[in-house]
């Protein structure tokens, strides 16, 4: 299944909604341009609502650490929403569960945020 | 099994193999030839799921860095079925690989890495992880023993 990614703002959050799986090859390039182009434009508090990606692996996890890093990088905040328990299981298992902020409520997720 | 993917080369009862292509495209079909065979060993869904994330990972790493896409080499992927156990075996036509290099993906200086979490998720998921160097490349063997709840066997009369 190709992935596919859209983006809304909602109270000065870019909430992107990606569904489908994010691998190597197409699924970790459309996340990774996704993220570049919101920074570019200076969408930089960006919540990634995972709840309709069905599969991650190893390519599809670095993808996300790097958009983490890269968003932290360039001063804003990159969060994670809607995990299935197939992605939070991985990210237990590579430790990466502590290191993002993960959320299960949108509203909550968006309340996050540092205020600007 | 895709239809556009080589007819397997060697089958019995207990052992298939296949010849792939160094593309991405070989890597997809690798992970699905897994979950298809671990489910007709009779692996429960979500087990199938981990032996076919594993068999990717080392897909991927034939192709990407053992192969380095490059068109002349291949991939062979080969299923073993015991009763004890299923035997999955990637190997590739690179230069070779060491496994003592690689990091540690859990350790603190490495968790923001972008890469070189493929092979712990391999062990994560299978019982046992071997390398074995070929001349020329390196082939993976993975084992899955047949054990506990992990198995459906309900589906044993079908093998």
């Amino acid at each position: 299944m190709t992935m596919k990614a859209s983006s809304r703002q909602v109270e000065g959050v870019t909430v992107v909604d990606l569904s489908g799986r994010i691998t190597l090859g197409e699924g970790s390039v459309v996340l990774r341009d996704t993220v570049k182009d919101l920074s570019a434009q200076g969408h930089n508090r960006i919540l990634l609502n995972l709840g309709d990606v069905s599969y991650i692996d190893s390519s599809g996890i670095g993808e996300l650490v790097s958009a983490f890093t890269s968003i932290r990088t360039a001063g804003g905040e990159l969060k994670l929403l809607n995990l299935t328990k197939k992605v939070h299981d991985l990210l237990q298992i590579t430790k990466l569960y502590k290191v993002f902020d993960i959320q299960d409520d949108e509203a909550a997720g968006i309340g996050a945020f540092d205020r600007q | 099994m895709d239809e556009t993917m080589d007819e397997p080369h060697a089958i019995n009862a207990t052992r298939v193999s296949y010849t792939l292509e160094s593309t991405l495209a070989s890597v997809t079909k690798a992970e699905q030839a897994a979950a298809e065979v671990a489910a007709r060993f009779g692996f429960q869904s979500d087990e199938c799921g981990r032996i076919a994330m594993a068999v990717r990972e080392a897909a991927v790493n034939a192709v990407l860095h053992g192969n380095r896409c490059d068109p002349t080499k291949r991939v062979t992927l080969s299923f073993e079925a015991t009763p004890d156990a299923l035997t999955v075996a990637v190997c590739d036509q690179g230069p070779g690989l060491d496994p003592s290099t690689l990091p540690d993906p859990l350790a603190p200086e490495n968790l923001l890495k972008a890469s070189g979490r493929g092979i712990f998720l391999i062990r994560t998921f299978m019982d046992e992880i071997r390398f074995q160097t070929m001349s020329p490349g390196t082939e993976v063997i993975m084992i899955k023993f047949v054990r506990g709840p992990g198995r459906d066997r309900s589906k044993e009369d079908n093998q």
